[in-house]
């Protein structure tokens, strides 16, 4: 009816408010954090100007924030799209080392070719690799009902013991130093410098390419459609002739092959082989990444940079202001407490304002027949 | 008889929409007092101020003559004011006992005095005639029984006022009459009652007075015996209203769908469908009479492919569906859907009106472009559907867990309705609409009918059924109990059918015989 535009937000209020909500907790953590800080007798406001110095003060802070957002940003990937298709995909972490360990054979391995073409290459052995080994958990639940969350977990102790193996001492893809490590990959299977005199590479522009084509596949192809379909309502999916499980299978295929490319993307751009355990838990921290980007692509890339900088900046607030860099670890818990309990904040602040805002609207909108 | 509550020029806004408009609510003492109006006339919100949920921007309550100040359901209850909510808030792992208690747990020492509650509760429930098993757990309970509870709990706070917020929203047609009765009985225990409603023929049964609400304004109080439902529809809806829908006479075509000695199961493993057997011709509609639960729900997920069969055979214009059909083969071939549960089965609510729009639908040539989506054409078919529909939203882009009940079964209703279907399931199309929303889905259906489709109506609305069928059949158990010809049977007739007596005698045939014969 003609009230109804005032209780709806229509769709520019609605991209608008989807940031307030990621930005308000934010900002709520650094309240919190700087407390902390405080009651541990250090200036949080000297804490924290270290923490941005670090993170963004030069070419070379900026860089290495954006690196540590790289993989971040593939992992978190490989959670928002199987989350988006009602999938549960903790398994990242093991598709990425599973994909890395791949991309790596493949970097060192294979000899001749032209640069563009073997990074490519590594590119895929990665996808191909993470891929796999996201459509087991897949594969389990639509045949036998294996719940998905327990076969990813334990897939990913599993690929990091096999990958441990694969490079030990009497590993097949050993490489000949002291490390547990694979050879070095070959210089034509290395992604290029972006900015010279930092280790920043062109790894960054394949992880924003690829959240654009994430993008373009989940909200303008018809495949796309079917997941986020059977991901909101599974129900109401297959009664419109969408087969759900093949679409779980599908997304964790694609979730793993994205995982598998932030793999090969670290060790193509990065290590320049694979070492073991080399990932400092990437995958468990893109979960918290793509929740804070409302599992979105747009808004993971943002999260990525922010949780990046809060890993790049964390040693120069420890440096200049005497703050334990395990401090950022705290500061990403509390991103991520105010995230999930941001629908209580919003209600409590709404009936303290005497709003009723929420329950109001709902007998409103129960409008006319 | 005095006026045990006075609201008084009731304001209550939300933002700019006012939900509430100079509302005057006269309840007297020891009557059932009903407060009719559409969805989102304001009724709730009234009664949830009277309750303490929310608080008027202006005008006055008054209790038993005094000015009452009700800031919280606490200072309701402190004034013996009760309210059972429509949807019930019973802990399910929890006994009914243990329920009753929550909160105000009767101890002795340090322990839970559980037999003295039970005691209290078998007490009051025999004095109300209430058949409450204080060791039942709550999720063993009929949805009847749970209702009883949470009047039950009320009781238990003291009472005396008590408010039914759409007390029949969710029982069936024998709960509602015990419900009923449970009424009649606090009436004459002195008790007066509220109840909220927009369903006419309940009011007429039960009510001695009714203040029907329009848009957040009171049209009028009235004695309920001293109007018709006619007359209560048109003040609640503002227009007249054509309660029966017309329909006229037409000759059935050829066989499109039939079902033969079919069985099925349903998803817990236990027989669903046992032998059943009928047909439906094009340009009629055949209405499946029966008590919930009897094997509706198989008919529509076996004739959708959504379920198999084990033994039968289902032809759909003249083919086999085989041991199962691909939902989305009989979707392209003709065959539309709404789903008993538009929420569950019939919309993804976190979608668009739009997206909702194709479901089912984005694979066919005019929507897509390769693997993409023709994003344009879909705007244009949902706003063509949202007109021709008139779909009441600020935009085909708004979510449609935002839209009203009667406006999200517009959006099924129009998705089904444009792909020109040849036969139609439809399974509660009107549950829990408003009478203006159900005037409108009745002749939408008898539209599709007029153009020839082949339409199955499943309802556990006996009166929606006889109106729009042209031929009925009671369900039993999973199987086909009689056939009847509209117009040439009673209410009573198909209530005794669907109850499980057979009615060969009355019609002079075996209706499963007939149907295999037809089949030859």
């Amino acid at each position: 009816m003609r009230n109804k535009g005032k209780l709806v937000f229509f769709d520019g209020q609605k991209a608008l408010f989807l940031l307030l909500d990621p930005v308000v907790s934010i900002l709520l953590a650094l309240a919190a954090g700087a407390v902390m800080i405080w009651a541990l007798g250090i200036d949080a406001g000297l804490a924290y100007r270290a923490l941005w110095q670090g993170a963004f003060g030069d070419a070379n802070a900026l860089a290495n924030t954006l690196l540590y957002a790289v993989p971040l940003m593939f992992m978190a990937f490989a959670f928002a799209v199987a989350y988006r298709a009602g999938v549960f995909n903790l398994g990242a972490e093991g598709q990425m080392y599973i994909g890395a360990v791949l991309a790596a054979w493949a970097g060192y391995a294979v000899t001749g070719l032209g640069h563009t073409a073997h990074i490519v290459l590594v590119l895929l052995a990665g996808a191909v690799g993470g891929g796999l080994w996201g459509a087991a958990p897949a594969v389990l639940k639509a045949k036998r009902g294996v719940n998905e969350v327990i076969t990813c977990i334990m897939l990913n102790y599993i690929a990091i013991n096999v990958t441990n193996y694969l490079v030990n001492t009497r590993g097949p893809l050993r490489g000949g130093s002291t490390l547990p490590a694979t050879p070095v990959i070959q210089d034509t299977a290395r992604l290029s410098k972006l900015i010279a005199g930092t280790r920043l590479s062109s790894g960054i522009l394949i992880a924003v390419f690829c959240g654009m084509a994430l993008y373009i596949f989940m909200w303008k192809t018809r495949a796309g459609y079917k997941l986020r379909a059977a991901g909101l309502n599974a129900q109401a999916a297959e009664c419109g002739g969408i087969p759900t499980t093949r679409c779980a299978v599908t997304t964790m295929i694609i979730a793993g092959a994205l995982a598998g490319m932030g793999g090969a993307i670290e060790i193509a751009g990065v290590h320049s082989r694979f070492y073991a355990e080399f990932s400092s838990g990437y995958g468990f921290e893109g979960i918290a990444v793509s929740m804070l980007g409302a599992n979105h692509p747009f808004g993971i890339l943002l999260s990525a940079v922010l949780f990046g900088a809060l890993k790049n900046g964390a040693s120069a607030m420890q440096i200049q202001a005497g703050a334990n860099a395990e401090l950022v670890k705290v500061l990403q818990a509390l991103v991520i407490f105010f995230i999930a309990c941001r629908w209580s904040i919003a209600k409590l602040l709404a009936y303290k304002w005497g709003a009723a805002g929420k329950d109001g609207g709902g007998e409103a909108r129960e409008e006319d027949g | 008889m005095k006026n045990i509550i006075e609201m008084r020029g009731i304001v209550k806004r939300f933002g700019n929409f006012t939900a509430n408009d100079h509302i005057d609510l006269l309840v007297r003492e020891g009557e059932i007092h009903a407060l009719l109006g559409e969805n989102g006339a304001g009724k709730s919100t009234l009664m949830n101020i009277l309750y303490g949920l929310y608080r008027q921007d202006a005008g006055e309550i008054y209790c038993k003559g005094k000015l009452a100040h009700i800031r919280e359901p606490g200072d309701a209850m402190a004034l013996n004011i009760g309210m059972v909510h429509q949807h019930f808030m019973l802990v399910q792992p929890f006994t009914v006992a243990e329920n009753l208690i929550l909160g105000k747990e009767p101890v002795r020492g340090l322990r839970l005095d559980m037999a003295a509650a039970k005691r209290r509760i078998r007490q009051v429930s025999e004095e109300y005639h209430f058949e409450i098993d204080p060791d039942a757990r709550a999720a063993d309970i009929s949805v009847g029984m749970q209702q009883r509870v949470e009047i039950l709990k009320i009781l238990l706070m003291g009472a005396e006022i008590l408010i039914f917020d759409e007390p029949t929203a969710t029982l069936t047609p024998q709960e509602i009459q015990d419900f009923f009765e449970i009424c009649r009985v606090l009436q004459r225990r002195g008790h007066t009652i509220i109840i909220i409603t927009h369903k006419l023929k309940e009011i007429s049964q039960i009510s001695d007075r009714v203040t029907v609400i329009r848009s957040g304004k009171n049209i009028a109080t009235v004695e309920t015996s001293k109007v018709d439902e006619g007359r209560l529809a048109e003040m609640m809806v503002g227009r007249a209203v054509r309660l029966r829908p017309s329909k006229e006479r037409r000759e059935a075509g050829e066989v499109v769908l039939e079902m033969r000695d079919v069985h099925a199961k349903d998803p817990r493993g236990l027989p669903a469908l046992r032998g059943l057997s009928l047909q439906v011709r094009s340009g009629e509609i055949v209405g499946i009479a029966g008590v919930e639960g009897n094997g509706q729900s198989e008919i529509a997920m076996v004739l959708k492919g959504l379920a198999p069969f084990s033994k039968g055979e289902v032809r759909y214009q003249g083919r086999s569906y085989g041991k199962g059909a691909s939902v989305q083969r009989l979707i392209d071939s003709g065959v539309s859907h709404i789903p008993e549960d538009r929420q569950k089965s019939g919309l993804v609510l976190g979608m668009s009106i739009r997206e909702n729009m194709i479901l089912g639908m984005e694979d066919w040539a005019r929507f897509k472009w390769g693997p993409f989506q023709k994003q344009k054409e879909i705007t244009a078919f949902a706003e063509e559907m949202r007109t021709r529909y008139d779909i009441r939203c600020t935009g085909v882009g708004q979510e449609a867990q935002s839209l009203s009940g009667g406006n999200q079964q517009k959006v099924i209703l129009a998705r089904e309705i444009a792909r020109d279907p040849q036969f139609m399931i439809v399974c509660q199309p009107t549950r829990g609409l408003d009478v203006g929303a159900i005037e409108y889905i009745h002749a939408q259906i008898l539209e599709q009918r007029k153009r020839g489709c082949a339409i199955l109506l499943i309802s556990y609305e006996l009166d929606e059924i006889m109106e729009l069928s042209d031929r009925i059949l009671t369900i039993y158990n999973g199987e086909i109990t009689a056939e009847y010809q509209a117009g040439q049977v009673t209410s009573e007739q198909i209530g005794l059918a669907m109850a499980g007596f057979r009615a060969a005698e009355r019609t002079g045939q075996d209706v499963p015989e007939k149907k295999a014969g037809d089949a030859v």
